[in-house]
């Protein structure tokens, strides 16, 4: 079979721009596998993609309802974009539930396509529907394809001895097939994945190859659709691309801080979601200098990465906010015992349990003001999956020079949600310069580096500096224990100054658009990708709207009250009831206004483009 | 690790320019003496020595010897250790603790510290008391205590540290007493030799908030009929001879020995190798109370399998190369 079959004659190809899918089934259903694979095929077909997974906290929610429903969303264009698309062009739903809970995003007269064999009596039961949508004329603005998935895929997997509950769970495959056929992208990608990721169980592979053939010839014979698509490749920057998501990112972010740092990688982490999969990647790269510790709990998490710092290597926790909520005690002893260390927050809806599954930024008060006592510690905020990677060697580097425990925000929607990413090359990867002092001659543990005030970073082992550290005050240059209320005061005060000095290393903030003018859009964090592109649709109006996207937050850049002052307007969009905006107006006496939605969802563009009018007039 | 060629250190070498802070007639000076005088007879450049603290009067102990040290947080001394030996198995890494950082606070960091094998010296003052914090009762004062937050007595069962360190399937367990020098000493060696995660429950007098809690132990009027010494290899007696201890299926009762009463070839005979149930058994005694090695066993220790597994990676993969893991499996090219 070929995976580009000739086009039967009356067939058109309509050529489009951007596209946005969204693939929806059951939690079992395989959602989430068969978007990645349609993503990936469209990244390496050439075109910007960025994808967004949705899915419920419970691993198997019963079968058929709505709470069960799995959701995979993937914008994919022939232009550079930012987000994973607000609305989809096309629903795949495999079931009533899925079609129910995601009818209300799809756009008027958008395309779905139904596996009709979901639609039983007792699965339109279990979601709420008195009749058959895909019969009593109530898709009627919609194109509706029907099509009965779960039959074809046994047809096709007739005689292959497999279970009926295997062949159940192959019917992902069939409509993987069928999309890749509609969008005319090869299969030959998803089979190798296939091979890979059921290694060692052939008929498995073979069964799943089959369905995804019998998907792709279906589209091919049925004759359902009039027409296939192209969305032609996109002109990215040049180099080598892949897909990754945020907390591949930071995995790989991890060890490239390790590899150039020279410096033995520790993580000590506690599984929680939706940070986990940082834990899990890095488990595996053993040979990589990095050594993973499943701990106990959240606290020993980080306090066994403190004591790997103290040892003089690179330690490392990451977390979500409940989890942060519970190292905060031990990040004040990094603070106080001036110790690098990294800690990553993968931000999720709270407050306590939350919306484990869902994004939020409401952690941004937390780990600024969390802790006891005076307690700067440096924050710097991911912007996307891929400037995950960037953001955490950027930490680490800030914490092994300044001596501090240092924190990076991500979130769960760049966390899980992927985009192309332009392998970083050798040459752009700069070493961390990491100097352990080894003379005692004059050595005082509290001594400073008068430009960045960091003290020494001694390894235990070292002769002739055996010196103790602790949490309680120190005095300022001999590190011993200190109630002296001068010494204390000017402790603080030296914290304080050491983390206000990183700014100094800090490059000019970057305005979009006009560097002065009616209005500013102020964000940070994974609400980049929306921002930047609602304030390019209000450009093209005609609006007078720039966009500044800060990455550190603590602290804030120095030339950022100067930038605020030359704009009428100040506006703060934040998937929370305005943290950062609070800081903007206590710092700068800004009149700064809040866009502000916690829903456990990302802005649309849309959403925000209207707000922001709403602003203007 | 070890540096025969260290020669020449003594107690001094090890004592700091820190004021000793502890109450006047504290025990936690005749430990701090102990623990002095044996580290320069291990044979470790000092240099590699790390004192790892909590919070709670024994938790100072780290400033008071001149080695490395870190004074860390409540409870977690054993979480921080770990990954301090983890990464860093060339040191060697003691945890100082007490009765409420290990046992209350720092009850999970114990357990699984204990569990791993991690190569930590763990030293546990038990006081029954808090003493940093002005009297409070602790997990291991006695029911129906009476201390500033319990004036009509505690309803707290309390809890045992040798037979939870055994129930963690420690590898190294024992007990002594601040005071019995000699016997506290020969423990922190055996301690230091053993590898793996190694606890020493060190019963220690506070005077200012629980004063006497051990004194029928210390006491020379009492003390033979209440200590009961456990040495490998030998028949459990005390009370100078006089008195013994034998199983009966699985209590162990006090019997008389000699004249009158049983033989000695009738006492348990002490094995520090035995399935630990029996170690639980005799750790549960209060009168007498047994100090000494509990459990000496080997087994696996923590980093040792971390560098194993380590090992066996790279020997399947080779060592990695970060410009492979940055392009993972799938990539394409834009021109
Ligand atoms: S309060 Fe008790 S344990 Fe603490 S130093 Fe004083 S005597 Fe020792």
């Amino acid at each position: 079979m070929q995976s580009q079959p000739a086009l039967k004659p009356e067939r058109r190809v309509e050529r489009l721009d951007a596209v946005t899918v969204r693939f929806a089934g059951d939690s079992g259903d395989g959602m989430q596998l068969t978007g990645s694979e349609f993503s990936k095929a469209s990244a390496i077909a050439g075109n910007d993609i960025r994808t967004f997974p949705d899915f419920p906290a419970e691993i198997r929610a019963p079968a058929g309802t709505l709470a069960g429903v799995s959701g995979f969303q993937v914008q994919f264009a022939s232009h550079p974009i930012y987000t994973p698309g607000d609305r989809p062009d096309v629903l795949v739903a495999m079931n009533p539930a899925a079609l129910k809970a995601n009818l209300p995003d799809l756009k008027p007269g958008g395309l779905i396509i139904a596996n009709t064999g979901g639609f039983t009596d007792q699965n339109l039961k279990k979601a709420g529907y008195d009749a058959n949508p895909l019969e009593d004329g109530s898709l009627a603005g919609y194109r509706v394809i029907p099509v009965d998935i779960t039959r074809l895929t046994e047809n096709a997997l007739h005689g292959s001895g497999l279970s009926a509950r295997e062949i159940a769970r192959s019917k992902n495959m069939f409509a993987l097939g069928l999309m890749l056929w509609l969008y005319q992208r090869p299969l030959e990608k998803a089979v190798a994945d296939l091979r890979s990721k059921f290694v060692g169980r052939p008929e498995i592979v073979e069964a799943n190859e089959k369905v995804l053939r019998a998907g792709h010839a279906y589209g091919e014979t049925a004759e359902l659709f009039t027409s296939v698509y192209e969305v032609p490749p996109a002109r990215l920057a040049p180099g080598t691309y892949r897909n990754i998501s945020g907390n591949q990112a930071i995995a790989l972010g991890i060890v490239a801080a390790a590899q150039l740092s020279g410096l033995k990688g520790f993580l000590g982490s506690y599984p929680i979601t939706p940070a986990s999969d940082i834990l899990h990647e890095l488990s595996r790269y053993k040979n990589y200098g990095v050594t993973t510790f499943q701990a106990e709990d959240e606290i020993a998490a980080i306090s066994a990465a403190i004591g790997a710092a103290f040892g003089g290597n690179l330690g490392i926790t990451t977390s979500s906010g409940p989890g942060i909520a519970l190292k905060q005690e031990a990040i004040n002893l990094a603070v106080m015992a001036e110790l690098p260390l990294l800690i990553v927050d993968v931000q999720r809806g709270g407050p306590s349990t939350g919306l484990p599954t869902k994004t939020e930024q409401a952690d941004l008060l937390q780990v600024l003001f969390g802790r006891n006592g005076e307690s700067p510690v440096p924050v710097l905020a991911a912007q996307s999956p891929g400037d995950c990677f960037r953001t955490v060697l950027e930490a680490a580097r800030i914490a092994i020079r300044y001596m501090t425990p240092v924190i990076v925000l991500s979130d769960g929607s760049i966390a899980n949600g992927q985009e192309p990413w332009r392998i970083p090359e050798p040459s752009e990867l700069e070493r961390i310069q990491v100097r352990f002092r080894t003379d005692p001659e004059g050595f005082q543990p509290y001594a400073r580096d008068p430009e960045t005030l960091a003290r020494a970073w001694v390894r235990p082992g070292t002769p002739g500096l055996e010196h103790r550290i602790g949490g309680l005050e120190k005095h300022h240059l001999t590190g011993a224990v200190s109630y002296d209320p001068k010494n204390h005061e000017l402790m603080v005060r030296t914290r304080a100054e050491k983390i206000e000095r990183i700014a100094r290393e800090f490059p000019p903030l970057e305005v979009d658009g006009s560097p002065s003018g009616k209005l500013l859009v102020v964000g940070w964090g994974s609400t980049y990708g929306a921002i930047a592109a609602a304030v390019r649709e209000l450009r093209r109006r005609g609006r007078d709207v720039s966009h500044l996207h800060l990455r550190y937050l603590n602290p804030l850049p120095r030339d950022l009250g100067e930038i605020l002052s030359r704009f009428e307007r100040v506006v703060v969009p934040e998937l929370n009831l305005g943290q950062l905006r609070t800081i903007l107006r206590s710092r700068y006496l800004v009149d700064a206004k809040g866009i502000n939605k916690v829903q456990g969802r990302p802005f649309q563009v849309t959403e925000l483009v209207e707000r922001i009018e709403e602003l203007l007039s | 690790m070890k540096a025969t060629a260290v020669v020449g250190l003594t107690r001094k070498d090890f004592q700091t320019d820190q004021e000793v802070r502890w109450c006047p007639g504290c025990g936690d000076y005749a430990i701090l003496a102990s623990v002095q005088k044996v580290l320069p007879e291990l044979g470790i450049p000092r240099e590699n020595i790390v004192f790892v603290s909590g919070i709670g009067c024994s938790s100072r102990f780290p400033y008071y010897m001149n080695t490395y040290g870190f004074h860390t947080i409540h409870g977690r001394a054993p979480a921080i250790a770990t990954g301090l030996k983890n990464t860093r198995p060339d040191l060697q890494v003691w945890v100082v603790t007490g009765d409420g950082d290990a046992l209350a606070i720092g009850g999970n960091h114990f357990l699984h510290a204990l569990r791993r094998n991690v190569d930590l010296k763990i030293l546990l003052f038990n006081n029954r008391v808090y003493g940093l914090t002005k009297g409070q009762y602790s997990p291991t004062s006695e029911f129906g205590k009476k201390a500033k937050s319990t004036p009509y007595g505690s309803i707290d069962e309390p809890v045992n540290p040798i037979q939870i360190a055994l129930g963690a399937n420690a590898s190294f367990v024992a007990r002594s007493i601040d005071v019995e020098a000699r016997h506290l000493q020969e423990m922190l060696r055996r301690m230091a030799e053993h590898r793996g995660t190694a606890v020493l429950e060190i019963l220690q007098n506070c005077n200012v908030f629980n004063d006497g809690a051990w004194d029928h132990l210390t006491n020379k009027e009492t003390k033979a009929e209440n200590q009961l010494v456990l040495e490998h290899g030998k028949p459990l007696l005390f009370a100078n001879g006089k008195k013994g201890i034998r199983l009966r299926g699985f209590v162990p009762e006090v019997v008389e020995v000699g004249e009158g009463g049983v033989d000695v070839s009738e006492l348990l005979v002490w094995d520090e190798k035995a399935p630990p149930a029996l170690a639980f058994a005799l750790a549960g005694l209060a009168s007498p109370t047994p100090i000494g090695v509990f459990r000496q066993v080997e087994r696996p220790v923590y980093h040792e399998l971390e560098e194993q597994q380590a090992r066996q990676v790279v020997e399947r993969l080779g060592p990695g190369e970060l410009s492979r893991l940055l392009a993972g499996r799938d990539t394409w090219t834009v021109e």
